[in-house]
């Protein structure tokens, strides 16, 4: 079995923001970018899968600017096999190439690639979209189990518990589908120096939007970008009697 | 043209931020028609009648739509699309799942999220852990948009009158089916829906500890949230993580307990009215946003609060 991860090259998630003096996008000069959190859980199950002899090779995707390389040879140093670079140099106001465009990109991919399964990310943690996944599953007209708490594996189809609002679900989709990762799905592991250098020699090949036939021209402009109303820190109390007074006679809230 | 607020079913009910996603419908131009899909929904479909503002509900009820399966949902939003000019989902899980769906089959860039509507066009979103607000315009005909409760009023659940219409509720896909589910039982307020909140992280140091806030929630009436990192750890179930990959919360008084006020974190709470910080570092992110910081160990502190309550 095949499975196909795409990941994308966020802004660290130590990192606070910064929104560019133009006000109308991200200063992403010089501030340290890393693969998005929940693509490395994604890239983490993949691996998982593969070591239990379940899976037979791992393609990790991105669509990003030359320097989604790095994130990519992170992906490969983990355990996948090859990477694919779909390249862009379009400028990017919020957080990079809209979902509906890197879904259809997927979708190019999936087509070529021939998966039995596509792992992703829940959500980018630059523009919090949440979108991606679910698109390329329509737009594949596959199942689609998102937010992923556990995933089993079975004969042609695929068990996959969701953390949902109300505790958790399960679903039992039919294979080929679409998962993505929430938080509880795994651990991901550190790449071993050993297996970084390894990386350097694993195959990643480079496509673009042409390519693929698909455009990454955005639907949705930025018209403004700001901070959003900055919140002061308050006082300090010296015990729990103050507090009580505090909130039930200045702030009236109890 | 109209305008579609595809409701949130939570079991056989009308979920709570069905009801915030129609306030931001109402602040378009059209007739607000709410689309209730599931099984056994009647009694949903006529809550939703009663809701103030709507003019028409539409009622897709068949076994298929049960447990709002993805797959079968979104075609019947589909077949429906072509006379609204906006399809709003509150932004819970339920409406996460199923939008993007929609709005590839439409060939739409969804908004996610929204915190404002600026005009028919163009909505305010937090992008990056709510560290920015990005007001973005779409260029789309259709517009799909999810709703983030907490920067919405609640339109009034009774008051109106709307008709029920029976929709197509088209056939079952067979690409998913339900299992089970393990869901949390609680006797206090929902979480995103409670005045006051009480959460814990990491600091609680295991699930038992748990029992000292919520003790103080009862006393409250609180509900009871969490840090990822006590999620993580296992001391509570998932759905009680706040954050910016939890659930957002904007309640009058939140409570943060040995909670150290991560980015994401804060991106789930720091919009209620008044924070409180209980924490033993002094040098804790949190006290940054709180009104009202107490240093001090939640071990002594939770119970003389449950005392002196
Ligand atoms: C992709 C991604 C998504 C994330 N999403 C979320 C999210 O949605 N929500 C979220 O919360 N986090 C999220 N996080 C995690 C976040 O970065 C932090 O790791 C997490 O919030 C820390 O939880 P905490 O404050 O409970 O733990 P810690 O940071 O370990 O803080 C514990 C605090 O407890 C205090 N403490 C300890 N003992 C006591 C005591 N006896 N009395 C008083 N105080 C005490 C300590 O001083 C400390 O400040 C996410 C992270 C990533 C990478
Ligand atoms: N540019 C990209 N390249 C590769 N994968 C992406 C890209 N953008 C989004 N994704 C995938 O889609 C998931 C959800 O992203 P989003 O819909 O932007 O929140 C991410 O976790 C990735 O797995």
């Amino acid at each position: 079995m095949k499975v196909l991860v795409p990941v994308k090259r966020c802004l660290d998630y130590n990192v606070k923001a910064r929104i560019a003096s133009d006000g109308k996008s991200m200063d992403l000069a010089n501030v340290k970018m890393s693969m998005n959190p929940f693509d490395e859980i994604a890239v983490e199950e993949a691996v998982r899968l593969k070591e239990a002899g379940k899976v037979s090779e791992i393609v990790v995707v991105s669509i990003g600017p030359d320097k989604a390389q790095e994130t990519l040879r992170t992906a490969l140093a983990v355990g996948a096999d090859r990477a694919i670079l779909v390249q862009t140099d379009k400028p990017t106001d919020l957080g990079g190439v809209e979902p509906l465009a890197v879904a259809k990109a997927l979708k190019a991919l999936v087509e070529k690639e021939n998966p039995d399964l596509v792992i992703m990310g829940k959500q980018s943690i630059d523009d919090d979209s949440n979108q991606t996944g679910q698109m390329l599953s329509a737009l594949l007209g596959w199942s689609q189990g998102t937010f992923a708490s556990k995933v089993e594996l079975g004969d042609g189809n695929v068990s996959v518990t969701r953390e949902i609002d109300g505790g958790l679900e399960t679903l039992k989709l039919k294979l080929p589908a679409i998962i993505t990762t929430d938080l509880r799905l795994n651990e991901p592991r550190y790449a071993a120096l050993p297996n970084i250098m390894k990386a350097k020699k694993k195959p990643l090949d480079t496509l673009s939007a042409d390519d693929l036939g698909v455009s990454f021209e955005p639907r949705l402009s930025v018209v403004s970008i700001s901070e959003p109303p900055k919140r002061e820190a308050g006082e300090k109390v010296a015990d729990v009697d103050t507090l009580i007074d505090k909130l039930k006679n200045e702030a009236k809230v109890i | 043209m109209s305008i579609l607020v595809v409701a949130d079913i939570d079991g056989k009910e009308l979920g709570p931020a069905t009801l915030n996603a129609v306030t931001a419908a109402s602040q378009l131009d059209g007739d607000i028609h709410v689309l209730t899909a599931g099984d056994g929904i009647s009694a949903a479909a006529e809550a939703a009648s009663k809701v103030a503002g709507g003019a028409k509900v539409l009622k897709a009820d068949a076994g298929h739509l049960c447990h709002a399966l993805a797959e079968n949902l979104a075609p019947v939003v589909v077949a429906l699309a072509s006379d609204y000019s906006h399809i709003l989902f509150p932004a819970t899980t339920f409406g996460k799942n199923v939008a993007p769906r929609v709005a590839a089959l439409l060939d739409t860039q969804q908004i996610s999220d929204i915190t404002k509507v600026v005009s028919a066009s163009s909505f305010e979103r937090p992008v990056y852990a709510g560290n920015a607000l990005a007001v973005v315009e779409s260029t789309d005909d259709k517009k799909v948009i999810t709703v983030r409760a907490t920067a919405f009023d609640k339109a009034a659940a009774e008051g109106g009158s709307a008709s029920v219409e029976d929709v197509d509720a088209g056939s079952d896909t067979g690409l998913s089916s339900f299992e089970k589910a393990e869901l949390s039982e609680s006797e206090r307020p929902e979480l995103t829906a409670a005045d006051i909140v009480i959460s814990g992280g990491r600091g609680l140091g295991s699930g038992e500890n748990f029992s000292l806030i919520e003790k103080v929630a009862d006393k409250l009436g609180a509900a009871v949230g969490a840090s990822r990192a006590a999620v993580d750890a296992g001391y509570v179930p998932n759905d009680y993580q706040v954050g910016q990959t939890g659930k957002i919360v904007a309640p009058n008084l939140y409570i943060a307990v040995g909670i150290s006020g991560a980015i994401q974190h804060l991106a789930g709470m720091k919009d209620s009215k008044v924070i409180v910080a209980i924490n033993k570092d002094e040098e804790a992110p949190i006290f940054q946003v709180a009104d009202y910081g107490l240093v001090a160990d939640l071990f002594d502190v939770l119970p003389e609060l449950d005392q002196k309550l």
